[in-house]
């Protein structure tokens, strides 16, 4: 497989990078799910016939596994559409439920919109939000967490894992300090399970969310833990017949359970030798990225993140011709959401990637299904390209003259 | 081991084989829908395939439908969304009921059929623009609503109207693009599509705002990745539900209706005289607990339910038949038939045979106790 530029949409096979965006369904996940659609179908809450029971059985399974792999209770998992869903109860449920106690909550500048978008709705009735900042290497200062706590904080929400810049927050010390200030702890880890170890107990996880279609399972279902010591209480975002103990009502989607089961045990059985094989798949592409193309700048924690990220910034290319000109590479320039918008990240914003460097930005997801050639061929387009349209920019010229181009004052037509 | 035999269709429905086959093939694509690369595109390619099939069943813009978990979801976004009173028929489900404990009920009459008088005399006392809330046709009793009637009083009246219309797609022809309804909710599970997915019928000049936000799907509607393959069944399945026939359903539950009141008399069908779905029967046995009746009918075979399922593990007593005046002892006899398109002569008759079974076992052990 080779990268030619001019036929790189005829007949050149498309390569995902995008594992953060989704990922594909495992067919081991598949196979289990598939029975479900036919053979044993049955509303899992018909308490009255063996239909119903086989499916009752077949979701209280998948909760097992969804609960093992957090190391929680499964009467602590709520099942719920996916993990934009479990952002919104867990923390609409809370402020819901608490709010008149206790109406302060943290989160940090770099989470997903789901949770952001819910904390300024949230803002709008009264709450007080504290964004925290982060540092340059896109984790929470530890000390601004501390100071930031009050009295009255209902919860701290961070996320586990970035999904645009896949640096790792440091949940353990943020758990042992919520627990301290006697504030709820609920970490957005759609990014994170099946790729880092998570324990709610040893790290005072309160709340964590959770979504199948980023650990090989299937869309449209994730999943809230909620701890049941102590016991937190949420308001319901869904009322109905009372599913999921009243926290979530709905009519349980059995094969998607099934598959979202299944895709976290193998997810833990496999993620040790996964993080290996991704480790080295990175490290590869990004040491050939390196040696070919000079002025190419990792954004995020460069140790204290997941294996199957890097978010790249190839100074002095412009980032929609790049998307252009590797067109079969299916990456994105930040978070599936906002792709379609052509505004810079404010992720990399967030972390003081300064706008002309975002707009080069380009996210690489690698997973379960990537291979070395396909690591290789990737390597080969991006660095041709770049080259391409670096030979034709005028600030890639100025810049190997040694002209400082942030100090360059552009006179106005 | 006996085949199973399953009418319980209103709980759920099996899928359908074109849906079955639309998905298997979809399976092998994936990518998020948001992306803009090639597997993106293809993807939201299907994902709006199956809006506009929605959207053409409902004869409304498929900028108005929104993609959702399922009816309940697409419920709790009405009722909550909706910023001022509501009113809702008192045999609503509970996915109606329960996300505004402030609504207004609207009183049904012994038959199930939401009294007119009531409705209009509580649009009367409302001061703002009021939503009203009332199912398509009934998930127990299979009792059809007047819903002309019933929107033309709310939009004389300046309200805008929501319908769970879950239970009559497919069954009901209702000509959607004259009756011009505000919000519909609906689920793929109850059409042969799979559970996890539904939709809302949204009506774009009359806001509500969003229960699920984030990332901005479904044009800030409803965060949260789209369910592609959920979506992809639904679609198939809509367009299935245009064209089925249910006139041989209905004459299969005719039939079985009128061979248990021609034996005995003393049964009762609930809603028997109202307009009902093709497919339902709220059948009261004499004499026999409802939770012993789904029981016995499992052990030999059967799935039938005893009210809507929903969490609770225990059988209790339905709101559905308490607003219509049945009085207790009968409500805890009565179970729910639900026939699918795929029932049979032979089913019906499998069916007789065993209530007849049961019934004069229960009857006569009964008689022996005493």
């Amino acid at each position: 497989m080779t990268c030619d530029a001019k036929n790189s949409n005829k007949h050149t096979p498309q390569i995902y990078l995008d594992y953060q965006a989704s990922t594909p369904c495992d067919p081991r996940v598949l196979e289990k799910m598939t029975p479900y659609f036919t053979l044993n179908f049955g509303n899992p809450h018909s308490r009255t016939h063996a239909h119903g029971w086989a499916a009752e059985e077949a979701t209280e399974q998948a909760r097992e596994q969804v609960a093992q792999i957090i190391r929680a209770d499964p009467r602590e998992i709520i099942f719920t559409s996916g993990a934009t869903e479990a952002n919104n109860l867990a923390l609409k449920g809370l402020a819901h439920f608490y709010g008149d106690q206790k109406k302060h909550i943290i989160t940090c500048a770099t989470e997903h919109k789901c949770v952001l978008d819910t904390c300024r709705h949230l803002e709008q009735e009264g709450f007080d939000v504290t964004y925290l900042p982060v540092q340059t290497n896109g984790l929470i200062d530890l000390e601004a967490l501390r100071s930031a706590l009050r009295p009255d904080t209902l919860v701290v929400s961070i996320m586990a894992v970035n999904n645009e810049i896949g640096v790792i927050q440091p949940l353990a010390e943020i758990g042992k300090i919520c627990r301290q200030n006697n504030t709820f702890f609920h970490t957005d880890a759609a990014q994170a399970v099946g790729k880092i170890s998570l324990d709610v107990e040893a790290m005072n996880i309160d709340l964590m969310s959770i979504s199948a279609h980023k650990l090989y399972g299937p869309m449209g279902i994730g999943a809230l833990y909620v701890r049941r010591r102590p016991r937190i209480r949420l308001q319901a975002l869904i009322n109905g017949g009372g599913q999921e103990r009243g926290m979530r009502s709905g009519t349980l989607p059995t094969p998607l359970c099934v598959g979202f089961g299944e895709a976290c045990a193998i997810a833990q059985a496999e993620m040790e030798q996964d993080n290996i094989r991704l480790a080295k798949l990175a490290k590869r592409f990004h040491d050939k990225i390196n040696q070919s193309l000079a002025d190419v700048f990792l954004n995020g924690d460069p140790v204290h993140r997941i294996p199957g990220n890097l978010n790249l910034s190839f100074a002095y290319v412009e980032g929609e011709s790049l998307v252009m000109g590797i067109k079969n590479l299916s990456v994105s320039s930040g978070s599936a959401c906002t792709s379609a918008s052509l505004e810079p990240s404010y992720v990399l914003r967030a972390i003081g990637v300064g706008e002309d460097l975002a707009h080069t930005s380009l996210r690489f997801g690698f997973g379960r299904f990537t291979t070395e050639e396909e690591v290789d061929t990737a390597v080969d387009c991006l660095v041709t390209s770049v080259l391409k349209l670096r030979e034709m920019s005028p600030l890639w010229e100025m810049a190997q003259e040694g002209i400082d181009i942030s100090k360059i004052q552009w006179a106005a037509h | 081991m006996i085949q199973r035999l399953y009418l319980d269709h209103n709980a759920t429905t099996p899928l359908l084989p074109a849906v079955k086959e639309a998905m298997i093939a979809a399976m092998d694509l994936h990518g998020n829908p948001s992306s803009i690369h090639k597997e993106g595109r293809k993807i939201r390619q299907m994902i709006e395939e199956s809006r506009e099939k929605v959207a053409v069943f409902f004869g409304v813009k498929s900028a108005r439908v929104i993609f959702t978990s399922g009816a309940t979801e697409s419920n709790n976004h009405v009722l909550r969304g909706f910023c001022g009173p509501v009113i809702i028929g008192a045999t609503e489900h509970d996915s109606v009921r329960q996300p505004r404990p402030d609504a207004k009920i609207c009183s049904v009459t012994q038959q199930g059929v939401l009294d007119l008088d009531h409705l209009e005399e509580l649009l009367k006392e409302s001061s703002e623009p009021t939503l009203v809330s009332v199912m398509i046709a009934n998930n127990q009793t299979g009792v059809i609503q007047p819903i002309a009637e019933i929107l033309k009083i709310t939009h004389s009246h300046g309200g805008v109207f929501h319908s769970d219309c879950v239970q009559g797609i497919g069954k009901l022809t209702l000509d959607w693009s004259s009756l011009k309804p505000n919000y519909l909710s609906f689920s793929g599970h109850k059409i042969g599509a799979p559970q996890g997915v539904g939709a809302l019928i949204i009506d774009e000049t009359r806001p509500i705002s969003p229960l699920i936000r984030g990332g901005g799907q479904e044009r800030s509607w409803r965060s949260g990745t789209e369910n592609f393959l959920g979506i992809v069944g639904l679609g198939i399945a809509i367009e299935a539900a245009q064209k089925q026939d249910w006139t041989k359903v209905k004459a299969l539950k005719d039939t079985l209706e009128s061979t248990l009141l021609n034996r005995y008399p003393e049964i009762e069908i609930f809603g028997q005289k109202s307009q009902r779905l093709p497919n339902t029967i709220s059948l009261r046995m004499p004499g026999v607990k409802n939770d012993l009746q789904v029981m016995l009918f499992d052990l030999k075979g059967i799935s039938v339910s005893a009210e809507a399922a929903c969490s609770s593990g225990k059988v209790k007593s339905s709101h559905v038949l308490k607003a219509m005046g049945i009085p207790e002892t009968s409500r805890n006899e009565n179970i729910r038939v639900s026939l699918g398109l795929e029932t049979t002569q032979q089913d019906i008759e499998q069916f007789i045979a065993t209530w007849e079974d049961i019934y004069s076992s229960s009857i006569t052990h009964t008689a022996k106790a005493s």
